[in-house]
């Protein structure tokens, strides 16, 4: 099945307004005036052209908030002078990749997560300034705030976008979903200078979709009546979980889009990719059975590094894990966890990933016991493939628990000094 | 080379030294299991490089000759055999194959020379002692299991055995810690050992031997260099390199004067520990000891499981106390101590706790509190 019409993002300001006669729940995102019949072109009260239709609106509660821009805009709103220029955040002259890219040096072709030579390739007059992580994680907390005071469920995502439950249950105050939800718009425009793009749906996967259709600024609905159409023409990718390898199979049998997917039976999907299948069978007619939890435990904490050049020289690697394994101890602190399993990246230089574990004895927070650990791991690792050389090298800490299990006194204590 | 054997005598001998062949191989003739067949009858030769052991087993010579073949792939063959079966092993050096037959089956396994086989270098070993097998049994049980598994500690590895003094009594002792807690058992000194060098033998080779000793009835002689040990049983020989370390000195973290004594039925102590621990922290494993006057609590809480609480009688006769151990540690130890009474010498809630079977002091046990 081939869907043949393309359809206009619903839920946008002007989504569904052509076809639907019957009493639409409206919302100007200015003023916040709602009503349950449409509006016209304008807000009635305020004369506001950003307005949301939706035939669910006053019923659909799972939302997904996502700034624009995030490390890109903080920069901007901290340096006026920047406003109109093309801005990349990102470690220049490396061979990173650019953290992110603002809307304007988007223009040129620049991306988040592009190689940063190739975004100042397609855009070379892009001013390029180091992420300042400490920074951006201070106004991140400022954001959450803000969600915390329309909903007691929040989950983060990462630093820049979370999930928030509106449920009557959840939500603060007697105003709906869709108003406190672009009155938190608002307050971030207003309190902290940024912008966001608000996804509204009734679960995580279709608001998350739907806060990625109108980006920057936009305020994006999709229900669950429209949801099978919404996803057919999109590609598979789309779909949360679908990563390049699952695509290229999916690709490979025939199905580039969802509307593919969805003509496929359950057990057809099942027999084919497992579990997976399953998935794909019900995240492709826009069901996603996932809750929004607020506190999502992190599973591990790991800090890695590319290099400005491949290196292959055990002495050169250590030494680049030596300073990782002093940040993963910092973050470890900050985090206040500790670890069972200490685990070894690398990326060699035909970008093949390689991970390898190794599990104390005790759980450890400790610099030196990781860096330890790791270094065994690295030198097996060279002396297992030699000629190999790395581009990236990255070290971590998984199986966590509280840092107060970790570390248990020692008979033998560094120096090798026991206790009297 | 050809010969007979009994399947029993060849499954034995390849079961003792296969154990020694490493899986993953980077140097083929290390997978391989060098095979002799003398006047004395077939012997079995195994390696890593580190650790080696030649067995020698009855079997009937028609034509004298070496070679290697897959040490795994052989014991799995012989393991299939059908009991009482007779195995008849053949090398043409001409085809490079081991043959095998037995009953209807054939097999023919891949040869790398014996010439390529490396021989562990035999040194002179400066000290020799016999010990009887029940003795050094006693030794390695009792200490193997505070073996650290930590690499990066690799003077920690294995079990320090060395000469040593106690009150004027001269003691071979066995060592073994991992830093949380520590095992040292001591025997009457044989003779001939004194002026031993102290050794470190690595976890491996304990392991080894440890099989070695079950079938083992006669005294068992150690020779000892400085950078060797073997252990010589009736028909077979396990050579182990040593753990080149410093073993750390451990009898400074042995507390002598801990004053708080309790004195707990081994066996209700380890099965009440057994239980409560059911609910400690899958990553900390603690358990909390509360002790009062005649009592012990023993209590255990985690935020996905919930708590556990159980009293023990118990004798105790000091000022009320908390302490936390890993309660993983504490069973082992409880396991090693044979008798009906355990006692324990406390000190505090953060230092070294003693533990001793009452019945038997030659085993010191020293456990780490954690916090709790």
């Amino acid at each position: 099945m081939e869907p043949s019409t393309r359809r206009w993002f619903p839920g946008s300001n002007r989504a569904a307004s052509g076809f639907t006669l019957a009493a639409m729940p409206s919302l100007c995102r200015d003023c916040l005036h709602h009503d349950a019949t449409p509006f016209p072109d304008a807000c009635p009260r305020c004369g506001g052209r950003r307005l949301v239709a939706h035939d669910e609106l006053e019923t659909l509660s799972i939302a997904h908030v996502d700034c624009d821009s995030f490390y890109a805009s903080v920069e901007k709103r901290d340096r006026p002078e920047l406003a109109d220029k093309p801005l990349i955040v990102g470690h220049a002259g490396g061979r990173g990749v650019a953290t992110t890219a603002c809307y304007i040096a988007r223009r040129y072709g620049a991306r988040s997560a592009m190689p940063m030579y190739k975004c100042l390739e397609l855009c070379p007059h892009a001013v390029v300034l180091p992420p300042d992580m400490p920074k951006y994680r201070r106004v991140a907390e400022e954001i959450r705030a803000i969600f915390a005071a329309v909903t007691d469920c929040v989950e983060p995502v990462s630093v820049d976008e979370a999930y928030l439950d509106m449920a009557p249950e959840h939500r603060r105050g007697d105003a709906g979903a869709a108003v406190l939800l672009a009155d938190v718009a608002l307050r971030v425009e207003q309190e902290i200078g940024l912008t966001v793009s608000v996804g509204l749906g009734p679960n995580k996967f279709l608001a998350k979709l739907a806060s990625d259709m109108n980006k920057p600024r936009g305020f994006t609905v999709i229900g669950q009546a429209e949801a099978r159409s919404v996803l057919a023409p999109l590609p598979v990718e789309r779909i949360h979980g679908v990563g390049r390898a699952l695509a290229g199979r999916l690709t490979a049998q025939g199905w580039t889009t969802i509307g593919h997917l969805q003509a496929l039976g359950e057990m057809e999907l099942t027999l084919r990719h497992g579990k997976l299948g399953r998935r794909l069978y019900h995240y492709a007619r826009g069901l996603d059975e996932r809750r929004v939890t607020p506190v999502r435990p992190a599973k591990s904490v790991s800090k890695e590094t590319t290099f400005r050049r491949d290196l292959h020289r055990l002495a050169d690697l250590e030494a680049e894990l030596a300073g990782l394994t002093d940040s993963l101890a910092g973050a470890l602190a900050r985090k206040e966890v500790a670890g069972l399993t200490v685990v070894l990246k690398l990326k060699t230089s035909g970008f093949r990933t390689l991970t390898r574990n190794r599990r104390l004895p005790e759980a450890t927070r400790r610099a030196e016991v990781i860096l330890a650990a790791a270094r065994l791991l690295l030198a097996r690792e060279l002396a297992d493939s030699p000629g190999d050389s790395y581009r990236l090298i990255g070290v971590g800490l998984a199986d966590l628990c509280p840092a107060e299990q970790a570390d248990p006194p020692d008979l033998f204590a560094p120096g090798g000094e026991g206790r009297p | 080379m050809k010969l007979t054997i009994e399947r029993t005598a060849l499954l034995k001998s390849l079961g003792h030294v296969q154990s020694v062949v490493e899986r993953r191989n980077t140097l083929a003739i290390l997978s391989n299991v060098l095979l002799t067949a003398g006047p004395e009858g077939l012997s079995l030769n195994a390696t890593d490089m580190d650790l080696e052991i030649v067995e020698t087993a009855p079997a009937e010579v028609v034509g004298e000759g070496a070679t290697t073949a897959p040490a795994h792939t052989l014991y799995d063959i012989v393991r299939k055999l059908p009991d009482g079966a007779q195995v008849e092993l053949s090398f043409e050096p001409e085809d490079g194959q081991l043959t095998l037959r037995s009953g209807r089956s054939r097999f023919a396994l891949a040869a790398l020379p014996a010439g390529e086989f490396p021989a562990m270098s035999s040194g002179a070993y400066g000290h020799t002692f016999s010990l009887a097998a029940g003795e050094l049994r006693s030794l390695i049980d009792r200490t193997r299991f505070a073996i650290s598994t930590e690499e990066t500690r690799y003077y920690l590895n294995g079990i320090f055995l060395h000469a040593a003094d106690n009150g004027g009594v001269a003691v071979l002792r066995a060592v073994a810690t991992d830093g949380h807690r520590l095992a040292r058992v001591e025997m009457p000194l044989p003779e001939g050992a004194a002026g031993m060098p102290s050794v470190i033998v690595p976890r491996k080779a304990v392991a080894e031997l440890r099989k070695l000793i079950d079938e083992a009835d006669d005294d068992i002689t150690v020779s000892l260099s400085e950078s060797r040990i073997r252990f010589a049983f009736g028909s077979a020989t396990l050579t182990s390199k040593l753990i080149d370390g410093t073993f750390p000195d451990y009898e400074r973290v042995i507390p002598t004067d801990n004053d708080k004594l309790l004195e707990a039925d081994c066996k209700l102590l380890h099965q009440a520990v057994d239980r409560v621990s059911a609910i400690s922290s899958e990553k900390s494993r603690a358990i909390k000891v509360s002790l009062e006057k005649g009592s012990l609590t023993l209590s255990a809480s985690s935020p996905e499981a919930g708590s556990a609480v159980e009293e023990i009688e118990a004798g105790y006769e000091g000022p009320p106390l908390e302490i936390g151990f890993n309660s993983r540690y504490l069973l082992d130890i409880l396991q090693q101590v044979d008798g009906d009474a355990a006692r324990f010498a406390i000190a505090d809630n953060a230092s070294p706790t003693v533990v001793q079977d009452v019945a038997d002091q030659t085993a010191v046990y020293v456990l780490m509190p954690m916090r709790v």
